[in-house]
This record gives structure tokens, sequence and C-alpha cells, in this order.
């Protein structure tokens, strides 16, 4: 670690990087943000911006279950109950009885009371209100490494499954025709989206982490033509809003993930208004 | 019942794996003589078209030694009976047309052929000249795509995700480029390639996903409606093809139309479908039966 901090300030001329917690943001910015790009476009291809908002909602619940069971990294809870939660939403949607809207709104709202009440038991729920907000600069290098692993993970599926994935997300029966493993590409894609909005919750906050996943793909969506573009430009506008929203906040003494959130927003406006004269 | 019958498929996938190689591979190579055949028939197919699609005699491009059974075939969704006893029986270059009013389970037929919904019955696929079984690869042709307006998917980015491994929103592959305008080619689409899919109209997303549908080449083609929302000149261009398609592919087609005009002209084998099947032959037969009238007024 001591040897990449010495990288960072050898190449960032900036006064805030001398502090170790900046380094660390700034190190999960670089690795998160391109992921949230990555991730946001087959997200916003799927129609599932309802789906990942009630994935972070979950959090609550997972935390909750951790505390209940007297589990001490209330990490691992929360990625457990969360992948659970997605794979179990995943199999619902997919049985079509009911409007996948619906479902996703009482399991929404049903593990977010879930996780309040329980932990709200004994009026102390202002030691968990941070995870609302969320506090970057608290990143520790470890939390990074599991960051960096996720990263690996998606890369992999990504590289290996993407067209896959394309192909189930425009019409699942043709897929199917074409032998494709559908409920399989299906399920490894929640179960991703999952581990991603966990591992990010703490310091991105559970109101505003899904909108570091909608916007810079819905950003990218005004001005790109093709998959490669939309990657592309989803990518670079995730890490801009990244990187600058962290030294805007430093500046400013404003909370990080909102400020990212109000330069990715003010990108996709600008995206929209060049639309007409790129497409 | 299900699960036999998918071990037995897994079964007849391992064993034949040479034997479906070696198809693969002659598919291919005729695929390249079809469509120099296609390419120079194009004219004169316009002006056999009808004629052909009456005559018993099997057509160039199929060998007519292919055959597809089902036995049985029954689909209970939540206590209610969809479909039940569907036995076809169904050659390479034949059209077999589907009709039956809406809520007949036409549909319905289509995904369970295609092992999309769990069904009674089996299907099977004979070689007549071999007798033996292989596997039946299907061909199949959605209605629509779940594509929102403003997705920036192309057809090379569509038609690749079904074709390669080569991830598409990381490189163009120059040889799988060529590959899939050649495919293109096919239904005059080639002109299609960069162009996004949501901002194609009806008729000519068709030609690409039957190019789709095709590559590589199938046994069965199933189109589910594929005249919906598609213009008459379209119409008529699909139509075309799909004869195209009959004449120089080794396949059978199955095609659920409600357009009549079509079915008349076009196929060699007409289904009347309400659950079960009510009426099965030529056109004519079938067009005329009292039980197309109680159907249809």
């Amino acid at each position: 670690m001591e040897a990449i901090y010495q990288i960072i300030e050898g190449i960032i001329p900036f006064q805030w990087i001398q502090y170790d917690f900046m380094k660390n943001a700034l190190l999960a910015i670089l690795i998160i943000t391109p992921l949230f790009g990555i991730l946001g476009t087959m997200i916003v291809n799927n129609q599932m911006a309802f789906f990942s908002d009630a994935l972070g909602h979950s959090a609550l619940t997972g935390i909750a279950i951790g505390i209940i069971f007297g589990i001490a990294d209330t990490n691992l809870s929360m990625v457990l109950f969360a992948m659970a939660f997605a794979l179990v939403l995943n199999q619902i949607k997919r049985r079509k009885t009911v409007s996948t809207d619906t479902v996703i709104s009482v399991f929404a709202s049903l593990s977010t009371a879930l996780g309040l009440v329980i932990l709200s038991r004994g009026g102390n729920f202002s030691k968990y209100s941070s995870l609302l907000v969320g506090d970057i600069l608290s990143i520790t290098p470890i939390e990074i490494g599991f960051l960096l692993v996720i990263f690996v993970l998606t890369l992999a599926f990504w590289g290996f499954a993407f067209n896959k994935l394309h192909a189930v997300s425009i019409n699942e029966t043709l897929a199917k025709s074409k032998h494709i493993k559908v409920a399989l590409i299906d399920n490894i894609f929640v179960v991703i989206i999952a581990l991603i909005v966990m591992l990010s919750i703490k310091w991105v906050g559970i109101l505003i982490i899904n909108a570091l996943l909608i916007l810079p793909a819905a950003a990218s969506r005004n001005i790109s033509a093709n998959m490669r573009e939309y990657h592309a430009f989803s990518v670079l506008i995730s890490m801009f809003s990244g990187v600058l929203g962290l030294v805007l906040s430093y500046y400013n003494n404003t909370a990080t993930g909102p400020t990212i959130v109000i330069i990715a927003a003010i990108i996709f406006f600008i995206t929209l208004s060049l639309k007409s004269f790129l497409k | 019942m299900n699960t036999i019958i998918k071990n037995t498929d897994k079964k007849n996938t391992d064993t034949k794996i040479t034997e479906t190689k070696n198809t693969d591979k002659k598919n291919t190579d005729k695929k390249n003589t079809d469509k120099k055949n296609t390419e120079t028939k194009n004219t004169e197919t316009k002006i056999t078209n009808t004629k052909t699609a009456n005559t018993k005699t099997t057509a160039p491009g199929a060998c007519g030694l292919h055959c597809i059974k089902t036995n049985g075939i029954g689909v209970t969704i939540g206590g209610n009976t969809i479909l039940e006893n569907i036995n076809l029986h169904i050659h390479c270059g034949k059209l077999t047309t589907i009709i039956g009013r809406n809520g007949a389970g036409k549909t319905t037929l289509i995904k369970a052929l295609l092992g999309e919904i769990k069904h009674q019955g089996t299907i099977s696929f004979q070689n007549i000249s071999k007798h033996e079984m292989s596997d039946l690869r299907v061909g199949y042709v959605p209605q629509h795509l779940n594509i929102a307006k403003n997705t920036p998917t192309s057809v090379y980015d569509l038609f690749a995700s079904y074709i390669s491994n080569t991830p598409v929103f990381l490189l163009k592959s120059k040889k799988i480029y060529n590959k899939v305008k050649e495919s293109l080619a096919i239904f005059q689409a080639q002109d299609l390639i960069d162009k996004a899919v949501c901002d194609l109209s009806g008729g000519e997303l068709q030609r690409v996903l039957l190019s789709i549908a095709i590559t590589p080449t199938p046994n069965l083609l199933l189109l589910d409606e594929p005249v919906s929302g598609i213009d008459r000149n379209g119409m008529e261009l699909f139509y075309k093809n799909i004869q195209l398609l009959k004449e120089n592919y080794d396949l059978a087609i199955i095609m659920i139309s409600h357009d009549f005009e079509f079915v008349k002209k076009y196929s060699d084998n007409v289904i009347l479908l309400d659950k079960t099947i009510k009426k099965e032959g030529t056109p004519e037969e079938v067009l005329t039966s009292p039980e197309f009238k109680a159907a249809f007024g």
C-alpha cells in the first residue's frame, strides 16, 4: 500500500493528495466508477433501474440481520443478504405472474422497513444514518482490496459473457433458440450488481447509489450509436464525474457521493442537448 | 416427463457431436453455394414463386429426407390446459402455417417447440435415409425485440452477440463483420449493418431477424406472426424471402399467420389450431372447411 501511495503522490501535484484518506478515496473511485459505467449500460438497457435501487435499500436489512446474529463484520451479512435478495427477486420476476414493478416495490419497501425497525430498536438509528449518505473518506485499504476483486470478476464476466448477456436482454426466447443459458447469465448479472452495490454503499450512500449506476450510461446513450461507444462514453463520464466530484467535495467540504451525482447529472443534460446534433 | 426428455436430449448431443460437426461443415459449404444461387436466382424465383408453392415436388435446396415429428405435445399452465395432444409431422422444404383465433395457443406451441416452456410429449427429428435421430436445431424469428428507443445497439452488435464470443462492447472484429454482412446480404439487408436497431423500420428489422435465425442454418425455422407492423410492400418482400429460403435451404418452416391471402398463396400445409389441431391439410382444404368457418366466421 505504501508503494502505491508514493506513486500516487509522485503523479498528482495537488496539495490534497498528501492525506492518506484522500489517496484511498481516489483509488476507490478509480476502481469503482469504471464498474458503475460498465454495469450501468446493461442495467439501463434491461430497464432495471428500479431493481438496482431496491437492491440498495436491501442493505439496511442485511446489516440488521448481521447485528441480530452477532456477526462482527456486517459487510458479510450485507453482501450475502443482497445476493439472496437479488436471486429471489429474479426468480419471481421470471414467473411473470405479477407485474415486475409491483414485485420489486413490495420487496424493496419490506426490506427497508425491516432494516429500519431492527436498526432503530432502542432508539439509536443515528448510529447508522451515515449509511444513507455514505462517506468515501472512511474507506480502508482492505475495502479497496474487495473492490479490486469485484472489479476483476466483473471484467471477466463482461469479457467472457457480454454477448450472451446482450442477447438475453434483447429477446429471451431468441437467445434460448441459440442455446444461451438465459437464467444462468441473468442470475450471474444480478449477483454482480448486488456485490458492487453492497461493497460501495458505505461510501456512496443508499440514497444516491442508483444515480451513480444509471446516470453515466443514460448520458452515454444520448451520444453513442453502438455498443463500443456506449461503453467507452459511459466509463469516461463515470470516471470523470467521480474524480472531479472527489476533488470538488474536498475543496467545498461537501459530501462526495452527492457531488459526483450532480456532476454526472449535469453531463447527462449536456449530452441530451448534444443528441440532436450528433445523431 | 420433462426431465426424461431432457436427459435423452443430452445423450443425443453427447454421442452426435461428430455428426453435427460434419453437418455444420456441410451447411456452411452449402450456404456459400446457396448464396451464389440466391443471387442469380433472385429474379427467377420471383416469377416462379406461385408455381413452386403449389407443386408437390421437393424444393431443390431441401433434401426432403429430414422430418420433424411431435408426439402428443401438451401444455398446462397453472391448471389451465393451453394445448393438448398436438401431433405434427413436418418435412424439410415445406412451409406449414398455423392459423387460429387469438388465445388459441399458437405462440405457446412455438415456445413449446423451442423448449422454452414445459410441455408433455416428445419432439423428434429424423433423417429418413439413415434411419437415425439427430439433434434438432431451431431458428426463431420473434414478434418484437426488447429494444427501447435510443438504445445504442447497432445491427452488427445484435448479430454478433448471437454468433460470436468476441465481446461487442470491446471490439468490432473484421472477420465477424464480414460474416454478418454476408448473412445479411441473403435478404438484401447488408446496408443496415451499421444502423441502430431501434431506428429500423418493421420490414428492415424483419429481414435482419431472418438472417439471424438462419445463421447457422437450422433444421426448423419458427416465425411468430412476422408481418405484424409491416406495410404491404414489406410484406410482399418478406414472403418472397420466405419462398427463397424454402427453395434454397434444407429446412422446414412453421409460421404463425393471420394473413389468409398469404396462407393460400405460399403454404404447403395449414394447421387450424384451437387448443388442439382442429383441421390440417392443404390451404384449400383448411380454408374451405367448416372448422375454419366456425373459428373465423
